[in-house]
């Protein structure tokens, strides 16, 4: 019988901890394919993030280094100069990287290092059991902001794309969703299009990734991808915010 | 190889380039400036990479993921940027990564001064960072001192697989003193890094560099290996050197900067025929606890002195096991005893004593 | 025996660490135990700079003067006001008298006032003003071979600077015989 599909040698046989109807699963998914199709697994570094995705070395089919909580983009820093020829990439959530990790991550653009950055904004933290993040939604309830999110006294959500699209070392910066079909397709052609840059050595590249998370959203996983339709996708528009032309160009 | 004369800071990244470190990464911070300057401009004549980072934190996690590329890697900073340091430093530890991290230490605490001091002992020996975790700790005496040691560091980080601590201080990084690079330095029989993290090529299962064990029983089990480890550093990796101790009466327990001018404190007692003696710890953890609890018996007293409040005074007490008095003296923030407060104090200790 | 304690001292741009480091340098090429240390710090960027050199058959223990110094170079007032009391009876000061004008006023030590700035005006190139203050010191103090710290000169300077030597050599002889007018 002809194989019409099957699983990306990109991911391990390890099933996820991750909640039902929660979204990191198909960005593994997505960017274990793009190392598997552009055939660069067997030269790939990944660097796992403290938050949910904490666990991914054991999900990646490739080697990983798990950093300090914030810390990935220097990690990778760290291996990618050591080993220009290898494929490095962060995978961060919001916390790691909106929160404790802006200066790394600011600063990993900034030297436009020659890496890739998975960025997986879900407005909350997870792993810790739902606190408000830099990224959580004004009026969004979370376990730290009860009485939803103020922006008199928090803040407004921070855009990090919007942000790191002003840092003349970043290479490429586009946020993209994975809650419809479409967008997956989308998602993973951005995720592509990062890993090719950095194959071609043009620099940093950060793919934001608008992720759910229903456990914490408090929301069944199809209300979850509305809510994140009628809520993060408003205030955190999808699109590029920088290509390598653009670089060029400028 | 001829002598050349040298800066503490520069004969540092000179000693590492020697030992094949290629890769250095840091963040400016007075006294410790000349050695990342160095290495921006001889790494990249080696082929290597010098990365000034973003902040001490940064530098450091830059390490950690550069050491699980299994080369040789080095940073450096001074008190209050170790500080920040901590957090990578534990992971390194936990890890199980090997590097080679100096540290040149000026007052505190908080922003202290940039003058030389010896208070980051504790910061150094039992580390700031969580965790039951040892690092080897060197605390060189001389500039040829510290350039040996260096070389020999990287030896150690990779044979044990762990981090290794030069601890200096800003007289040491600051002064220039005759060194000569001896091609004749111990070398260690080292195990293939076959852990590291260089792609698989396709030949082996992935690896992955880690310090979390959600499963208690297997942070346990982590830990007890750990120790292991920390149990062979004790056994063979402990350095000392004593000076005039078979028929002291008193004996001076320094190291680094303080056991120099506690040196030409005991030339001068002895020249008037007081019986003193000096015990200089070379490496700080592990502690050399058996040459403090087998002084000799004509030892009366002890004198700790130190750039400091009193630090390393506390493992001359466990050394001691009560067996005599354990006297201090010291200066801190900045300020560096002279010989003459150390024969003051012995002079006070001796005839108060008798 | 020989046991040289040596504190230099003047302001930043005078080239104190530099005199210091030659004596250092000659001193060990001289086979002799030797160190340097300087003062560090915000002085350092063109305020007051000093730097303490040891000089000794036997290995330095403490390279630090604290009130033992058997000679001080002072190339200008804070300095003679800062490091003349840390010399030792019977010591020897060097007074870069072009910059000051007061006196020593200790007497159990032999002061020397040796115009530099003058003596390298005069050869026309006041950079040289630290090198005609060491000459001044070997020859008094003879506890180096003046060529050796002409050697270690020569080293530092290397090839692109060699055609300097020259003027050294001659601010360096000029120091020693100011020097050798007053012994």
């Amino acid at each position: 019988m002809a194989v019409v599909f099957q699983k990306t040698r990109g991911l391990t046989d390890v099933e996820t901890h991750y909640c039902p109807g929660c979204t990191h699963g198909i960005i593994h998914r997505l960017v274990g394919e793009v190392l598997e199709e552009l055939g660069v697994l067997d030269e790939a570094i990944g660097v796992a993030p403290v938050g949910c995705s904490v666990l991914a070395y054991n999900y990646f089919n490739c080697d990983m280094s798990e950093a300090a909580h914030g810390r990935a983009p220097a990690v990778a820093t760290g291996i990618k100069r050591l080993l220009p020829e290898n494929v490095v990439f962060t995978y961060q959530g919001d916390g790691d990287l909106a929160s404790i990790g802006t200066a790394e991550i600011v600063h990993a653009a900034h030297r436009s290092e020659n890496i890739t950055t998975i960025f997986v904004n879900n407005a909350i933290y997870g792993m810790t059991g739902g606190q408000m993040a830099p990224t959580t939604m004004i009026g969004q309830r979370t376990t730290t902001s009860p009485y939803g999110r103020d922006a008199a006294t928090t803040g407004m959500p921070i855009k990090i794309s919007e942000m790191l699209a002003q840092v003349p070392g970043a290479t490429f910066v586009e946020r993209v969703a994975v809650n419809t079909p479409g967008n997956v397709r989308k998602a993973k052609k951005a995720i592509k299009r990062a890993f090719e840059l950095q194959l071609a050595g043009k620099g940093f590249g950060i793919i934001e990734v608008l992720s759910t998370c229903p456990t914490n959203w408090g929301l069944d996983p199809v209300k979850a991808l509305r809510w994140l339709e009628d809520n993060l996708m408003v205030y955190y528009p999808l699109g590029n915010f920088r290509d390598y032309q653009e670089v060029e160009n400028a | 190889m001829s002598k050349v004369l040298m800066k503490g800071n520069e004969a540092i990244g000179a000693a590492a380039i020697a030992a094949g470190c290629k890769y250095f990464f840091g963040y400016p911070i007075t006294p410790q400036s000349e050695l990342p300057e160095y290495m921006s401009a001889h790494l990249p004549r080696v082929g290597g990479v010098y990365l000034q980072a973003e902040s001490e934190v940064a530098a450091i996690n830059m390490v950690y993921g550069a050491a699980g590329t299994g080369k040789r890697v080095m940073t450096s900073s001074s008190s209050p940027g170790i500080a920040l340091k901590q957090e990578g430093i534990s992971y390194i530890a936990g890890a199980e990564l090997p590097c080679v991290i100096v540290n040149i230490v000026r007052g505190g605490p908080g922003l202290g001064s940039i003058q030389p001091a010896q208070s980051d002992y504790n910061q150094s020996t039992r580390g700031g960072g969580d965790g039951d975790y040892r690092l080897l700790v060197y605390a060189p005496g001389s500039i040829q001192e510290m350039v040996d040691l260096v070389q020999i560091a990287f030896d150690k980080a990779d044979y044990y697989r762990n981090p290794v601590m030069v601890l200096g201080d800003g007289m040491m990084g600051q002064m220039m003193e005759p060194v000569e690079f001896k091609d004749d330095l111990p070398k260690m029989e080292l195990p293939e890094k076959d852990w590291a993290t260089t792609g698989t090529k396709g030949q082996r299962k992935p690896n992955v560099i880690n310090s979390l064990y959600l499963a208690a029983e297997e942070l346990e089990q982590h830990n007890i290996r750990l120790q292991k480890k920390y149990d062979e550093m004790k056994q063979n990796e402990v350095r000392y050197e004593e000076y005039q101790i078979e028929d002291a009466e008193l004996v001076i327990a320094a190291y680094g900067t303080t056991a120099r001018i506690a040196k030409a404190a005991v030339d001068q007692l002895r020249e008037a025929g007081i019986k003193v003696g000096l015990f200089r710890p070379i490496t700080v953890w592990p502690y050399p606890y058996d040459v403090v609890k087998n002084l000799p018996e004509s030892v009366k007293h002890i004198l700790c002195v130190e750039m400091s409040m009193g630090q390393m005074i506390d493992d001359v007490r466990i050394g001691n096991e009560g067996q005599r008095p354990v006297h201090f003296v010291g200066r801190s923030g900045g300020m560096i005893p002279t010989p003459q407060l150390v024969v003051d104090k012995v002079n006070e200790i001796l005839n108060g004593g008798k | 025996m020989l046991n040289e304690r040596v504190i230099l001292a003047g302001f930043g741009g005078q080239g104190i660490m530099l005199m210091g480091q030659l004596l250092t340098q000659a001193g060990m090429d001289e086979n002799k135990e030797v160190s340097w240390l300087p003062s560090y710090g915000p002085e350092m960027r063109g305020g007051t700079a000093n730097c303490d050199v040891m000089i000794s058959e036997k290995p330095i223990a403490s390279p630090i003067i604290s009130n033992d110094a058997t000679s001080a170079i002072v190339m200008n007032l804070p300095s003679m006001v800062k490091f003349v009391p840390e010399v030792v009876g019977g010591g020897y000061v060097f007074v870069n008298s072009s910059l000051i004008e007061e006196k020593v006023e200790r007497d159990d030590v032999t002061t020397y006032y040796i115009p530099c700035n003058e003596i390298a005006n005069d050869l026309g190139n006041m950079k040289i003003a630290n090198m005609v203050m060491l000459g001044a010191y070997v020859e008094v103090t003879k506890s180096l071979d003046p060529e050796s710290v002409l050697n270690a000169l020569e080293k530092k300077l290397g090839m692109t600077k060699a055609s300097l030597m020259g003027i050294n050599r001659e601010a360096f002889a000029k120091g020693a015989e100011a020097a050798r007018e007053q012994i």
